[in-house]
């Protein structure tokens, strides 16, 4: 049974139709990726996934569940967590309080105090960091933290919308190691990204967006393979 | 001094008023100018309540007052989340507009149901002044005033560590800042502006207790204040909580001082609003207001 089942979902805003009926799941323990041209629908995705957007048709099932009609909070309560486009941190709080809003429905203190040094053992310089303003944190700084802040809810499925997007070459690297690695740990992984080579190269299956459909799906080193999708978003 | 002590006593009734127009805007977006008619509401609370415990008897004085404000708290603190629910949910996500104009129309409905309730003429209930006066050398500063300076101080103090300590606060904070993100969070928003209703109402209804003392009550007793308290919130920047917390004690000062001094006191509420529109001027976010970085 897939973990995420979306089927025939259909988003508009107003009266533009944003997604017009795509259908897609992801399976326990896999990396699943998603790409596609700027404005195809990747975001409006996400965010309807997780109940930030309403959706006019289709279906999310998650675990089983119905969850289309469900509250973000509920859906959140159900291990899902996102790490959004733009990163999102709250830039006004400290990076401390960034992280306990990461584990904002946990309610029990040893837990949180755990998952709080699971994270700084991994990334030492938030710990450095803890209680700096996160809006004066540098770039990569803040990718870290917006990737701790969604692992603080101990998720199931972590959902990542170019968490690559405006970092170093050297960072975006990082970044891809550090999603296998969560990968590894059992997390299960639907990524967003523009850069399409290192997301097809880590992907156990891909789809691609455009204008709001699904026009190719397949494996990773499928995907990566084809002329067609090499033309149009590798780059030739 | 005696005047420097009843001006940050006004001021911090202002900055407990503007405390909750500046949370409400923080995290609702909106701007409640039924606000100020929580005040009047917890005033005549407050009265109703005291006339009935002391007359009915057997209780000393100081607990008829005890009661009478706790119920106070409690029916504002429920005025403001019904408030909420009933005129202001409804219409989250509609234009900033519409939300203002019901503001303004739950604002003259409280004014209505109080005449109703408890007629046009005005009331008189001095709780804190039967408390009268402490003399300190050459110095008779009224007892009223010290207690408003030292509870409303108080109240900011929990105000400030609740905000910043706790996982509700937190999340309140959260809120304000990205309405999206703190849904991602897990937060249920709805919940969270339904809790900040009930705590600006809350610091209403407090305020309305430190007030009384200089006031009369009837239907309009919370439009002055109000209106004050907003334009204290604007100059600290709204959505700011040190910043409601500074304006409001500036505009208080600046309020008493006026009224000191003899052929200034009759154009005090002028020169209040120059000194809000000067700093608005200058910077147009507030005292405090924090730039918004512009969302993509
Ligand atoms: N709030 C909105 N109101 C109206 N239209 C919107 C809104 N958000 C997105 N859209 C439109 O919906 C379409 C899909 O947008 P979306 O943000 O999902 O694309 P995307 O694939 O994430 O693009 P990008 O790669 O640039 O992030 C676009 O045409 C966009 O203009
Ligand atoms: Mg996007």
């Amino acid at each position: 049974m897939a973990l995420l089942e979306v089927k025939d979902l259909q988003v508009y805003y107003g009266v533009i139709q944003a997604l017009k009926g795509i259908s897609f799941e992801v399976n326990e323990g896999e990396i699943v990726t998603l790409i596609g041209a700027n404005g195809a629908g990747k975001t409006t995705t996400m965010q309807t996934v997780i109940g930030l957007i309403p959706s006019k048709g289709g279906s999310i099932v998650y675990e089983g569940t119905d969850i289309t009609k469900f509250p973000s909070h509920k859906i959140v309560g159900m291990g899902m967590s996102q790490v959004p486009e733009g990163r999102r941190i709250f830039q006004e709080l400290t990076v401390y309080d960034n992280l306990m809003l990461g584990a904002y429905l946990e309610k029990d203190a040893n837990v949180i105090k755990e998952r709080i040094e699971n994270c700084f053992e991994q990334f030492p310089i938030l710990q450095e960091r803890r209680s700096q303003i996160a809006g004066t944190l540098s770039g990569g700084e803040q990718q870290m933290l917006a990737m701790s802040r969604a692992l603080m809810a101990n998720p199931k499925l972590l959902m990542l919308d170019e968490p690559s997007m405006g970092l170093s070459p050297l960072l975006v690297s990082q970044v891809f190691d550090i999603i296998k690695d969560m990968n590894k740990k059992g997390i299960t992984i639907l990524l967003v990204e523009q850069n399409a080579e290192k997301a097809l190269a880590i992907a156990d299956r891909a789809y691609v967006l455009a204008n709001g459909e699904i026009t190719h799906q397949g494996t990773g080193a499928e995907l990566a393979g084809s002329e067609e999708i090499k033309k149009a978003y590798l780059g030739g | 001094m005696v005047v420097a002590i009843d001006g940050l006593s006004l001021g911090a009734i202002y900055a407990l008023i503007a405390l909750g127009y500046t949370m409400v805007y923080g995290i609702a977006k909106m701007l409640n100018f039924a606000h100020g008619d929580v005040i009047m509401v917890g005033a005549y609370m407050i009265y109703t309540m005291c006339t009935l415990t002391w007359t009915t008897g057997g209780l000393p004085i100081w607990a008829g007052a005890l009661i009478a404000f706790v119920v106070a708290v409690v029916v504002c603190t429920v005025l403001g989340m019904t408030i909420e629910k009933v005129a202001y949910k409804p219409l989250r996500g509609a234009s900033p507009l519409a939300a203002l104009i019901t503001a303004i129309g739950v604002s003259y409905l409280l004014q209505g149901l109080a005449q109703l309730i408890w007629g046009a003429d005005q009331k008189t209930l001095a709780i804190l002044d039967k408390l009268g006066n402490l003399h300190a050398g050459s110095y008779t500063i009224k007892w009223s005033s010290i207690i408003t300076l030292v509870v409303g101080a108080i109240i900011m103090v929990c105000l400030t560590l609740f905000v910043k300590k706790t996982r509700t606060g937190r999340a309140m904070l959260a809120v304000s800042e990205d309405k999206g993100a703190a849904q991602m969070m897990g937060i249920n928003v709805n919940k969270i502006v339904s809790v900040t209703f009930a705590i600006g109402s809350g610091l209403a209804t407090f305020a309305a207790l430190l007030y009384l003392p200089t006031t009369a009550i009837s239907p309009t007793l919370g439009s002055m204040p109000g209106i004050k308290a907003f334009a204290a919130a604007v100059i600290g920047g709204i959505g700011s909580i040190p910043g409601a917390m500074v304006g409001g004690v500036l505009l208080g000062v600046i309020e008493v001082v006026c009224n000191s001094i003899e052929g200034v006191a009759s154009y005090t509420t002028a020169i209040e609003f120059a000194v809000l529109i000067i700093i608005l001027l200058v910077r147009p976010i507030g005292l405090l207001g924090k730039k918004r970085r512009v969302k993509v």
